[in-house]
């Protein structure tokens, strides 16, 4: 029983990066409908950044307190810039060409970020620093569910709940919705649609930087290749939930990570890959729109 | 240039000075706890980007300015369809490129003919994606998976049971075309976003289950010892070896290239051109998109199972990780680059992206920097590549002109 808790909550910390990430894919997917295949590298250069500030800070002999907070926010700032700069480079010319170039550049923006870490930083995996420590109180339940993982679980919470607040009732929110509604339309009631693909960009990228950085603090290693693999699996997670739809993005990441660990920690961890990528050729197949999303019919 | 521009490129220094700062600049060795400050990356960057946001706004301005003004030059395939249609042109071109394949192995080191015959692979490679993406208009990023097979069923044969080269060529094909169409079922419904990642997904797939079932592949440690071609029996040496294995490629490309002008003009070749350009329509025209969708997959892989066949004998050792996604990212990127549809343009992509990295050593650390910066640029500046595949047209000249 033990072990099913804890493979549970394993699944669940899992789970819940996933959704951060593929809360981005989602939001950029409803609005401009495209893929965007350079978001796990977003998240690796979350991962980076706050590896390079939590490292410098933690040389010059901050409080830990301090070097979480000034790491995660660097994290978001730099990824946000990062996600901004993408989308006016290789996705904004391209708004009216056919469906393959943006995709097309898309994956020549994923390769080029990838190998400019690999050039700018190392090839090589590099420790990263724990930046949680391990509280007492929760000494009694640490074999079942370790401090990170609470700590990762509550902050992707945090993030979900501010993100479905910056949605639902600001003004940025109410335009992004209208937005992924018509653009058209959106744009005749005076939305600069512009910037609101930007916003979504910032918003998505920021949310991928935290998931990087809690995952890297969590695994302990980072490396300019995680992205890849990560951007792959919270894409899984998204089209789970039906691409576009905010909440199944998700419900999706936590399936996808609960699935993940279930089948990791009973049939066989040489796997894991595997597993989530033949969940994805399984849902494409049977269910194409996804859990919560719509289907559509294709009109002339 | 105006004093706009300029500011503009001020700001987009100082935006990119202030992007790469963390990731350019500082580099933190964290078993040493020392902290390395490369200021002068920042002024590559400051520099690089200045003159790169100058360079665009120059362009786009030309641009801007020849809109309207109709070119009264065709585009560069026509103009060289034209040029080689006169047969007083074609031959000698024909006999000079063809005479000096033949005699490349003779003149250069085995080393450079080594190189020529990777190039030659890539050729082929990129004509068999082209079928796939270029004319069918489906995105595979999973290429690699039916290089893979071929790779892998020539490795396994020959080491279980003997086989050899010329047995499992058409054996390589066969299972390769089959994964194709074992692939092409799944991803029939899915539109072309979808598609992309599917077979992505199941390349990695592929690769995965064989660095991981150790009984069958032998893992990470890959299979060594493979046999390479023979030639009716006669023992060769090393260098001969590498200059029959030329040859074999350049034939394999001779005939790569006569197959997919065929089948582009053939009936599956115009369905294939229907599909990408509109699929509604094209079903609407009684065309059978399954089908059509089948053969394009299959007819692409069949390509890559060769290629795969001839890669393991050339190398004699195969693993895992030859066949990763990046792989399937190059032979993507020479299509691109060479013009989607477009078989001259292939070619060229493959000899520019292959070639090029081999003998600019020097730059081997950035070639997939400029493979990923390439797929950007071409999308965004040219996207039919730097030949672009025009539909044949009559033309008709006046004599007394």
């Amino acid at each position: 029983m033990d072990y099913f808790v804890e493979l549970f909550f394993s699944g669940l910390t899992r789970g819940s990066i996933y959704a951060l990430i593929a809360l981005g894919y989602t939001m950029v997917y409803g609005i401009i409908g495209l893929i965007n295949f350079a978001h796990g590298e977003i998240y690796m250069i979350g991962a980076f950044t706050s590896f390079v500030v939590a490292s410098v800070l933690s040389i010059m002999g901050l409080p830990l307190l301090a070097i979480i907070v000034l790491a995660g926010l660097a994290a978001a700032i730099w990824a946000s810039a990062y996600g901004y700069t993408i989308e006016k480079i290789a996705y904004k010319p391209l708004r009216n060409a056919p469906r393959l170039s943006p995709l097309i550049s898309a994956i020549g923006m994923s390769i080029f970020l990838q190998n400019y870490v690999l050039l700018a930083q190392t090839s090589n995996f590099l420790p990263f620093p724990e930046l949680i420590p391990d509280f007492e109180f929760l000494e009694p339940i640490a074999h079942i569910i370790g401090t990170t993982d609470i700590v990762i679980l509550l902050t992707t919470a945090v993030s979900m709940i501010a993100l479905l607040i910056l949605i639902k009732f600001t003004r940025m929110g109410k335009a992004m919705r209208a937005t992924a509604q018509d653009k058209t339309m959106a744009r005749l009631v005076g939305i600069n649609v512009d910037r609101v693909i930007s916003n979504t960009f910032i918003v998505g990228s920021a949310l991928a930087a935290i998931g990087g950085m809690l995952i890297a603090s969590h695994v302990g290693q980072i490396n300019f290749y995680i992205g890849f693999i990560a951007g792959i699996k919270a894409f899984t997670a998204a089209v789970l939930g039906g691409i576009g739809s905010i909440p199944g993005a998700v419900l999706g990441g936590f399936i996808l990570g609960l699935t993940e660990s279930f089948a990791t920690g009973y049939v066989s961890s040489d796997y894991e890959d595997v597993f989530a990528f033949s969940l994805l050729v399984l849902i494409l197949l049977f269910k194409p729109a996804g859990l919560l999303g719509k289907s559509s019919i294709e009109k002339v | 240039m105006n004093f706009a521009e300029i500011r503009r490129a001020l700001g987009v220094a100082l935006w990119f000075v202030f992007l790469t700062f963390p990731l350019m600049v500082i580099r933190v060795d964290s078993i040493e706890s020392t902290i390395e400050w490369r200021w002068m990356n920042m002024l590559w960057v400051a520099v690089g980007s200045f003159a790169l946001s100058l360079l665009t706004s120059w362009y786009f301005r030309r641009r801007e300015a020849a809109v309207g003004k109709v070119s009264d030059k065709p585009p560069l395939a026509v103009r060289l369809r034209t040029w080689t249609a006169d047969p007083a042109r074609r031959l000698p071109l024909f006999g000079a490129l063809a005479a000096f394949a033949i005699v490349f192995p003779f003149l250069f080191s085995s080393y450079q003919t080594n190189i020529m015959t990777t190039a030659l692979m890539y050729v082929v490679l990129g004509l068999g994606l082209n079928i796939v993406v270029g004319l069918a208009g489906l995105l595979d990023l999973g290429y690699v998976a039916f290089y893979a097979v071929g790779a892998y069923s020539y490795a396994l044969l020959n080491t279980h049971f003997g086989l050899g080269f010329w047995t499992v060529l058409p054996i390589g094909a066969a299972l390769a075309a089959l994964f194709g169409i074992l692939l092409g079922f799944p991803v029939l419904r899915l539109r072309g976003d979808y598609l992309a990642i599917v077979t992505l997904a199941f390349g990695e797939i592929i690769r995965l289950v064989l660095e991981n079932w150790n009984d069958f592949s032998q893992g990470p440690s890959g299979i060594s010892n493979i046999e390479r071609p023979a030639l009716f029996g006669i023992e060769l040496t090393l260098n001969q070896s590498i200059t029959y294995l030329y040859f074999l490629m350049l034939l394999m490309v001779i005939i790569t290239i006569f197959v997919v002008n065929r089948l582009q003009d053939s009936r599956i070749g115009r369905a294939w051109l229907a599909l990408r350009e509109d699929d509604i329509a094209c079903q609407a025209m009684g065309i059978d998109k399954t089908k059509t969708k089948l053969t394009a997959f299959a007819l692409g892989a069949t390509w890559a199972g060769m290629v795969g066949v001839i890669f393991a004998a050339k190398t004699t050792f195969i693993n895992p990780a030859s066949f990763t996604f990046l792989e399937s990212a190059i032979i993507l990127a020479i299509v691109v680059l060479g013009g989607m549809g477009s078989i001259l343009g292939v070619i060229i992509g493959a000899f520019i992206l292959i070639l090029l990295p081999e003998y600019l050593r020097a730059l081997a650390d950035y070639r997939m920097l400029a493979f990923g910066a390439i797929l950007v640029t071409m999308m965004i500046f040219r996207p039919q590549g730097i030949i672009a595949n025009v539909r044949r047209t009559y033309q008709f000249t006046r004599k007394d002109a």
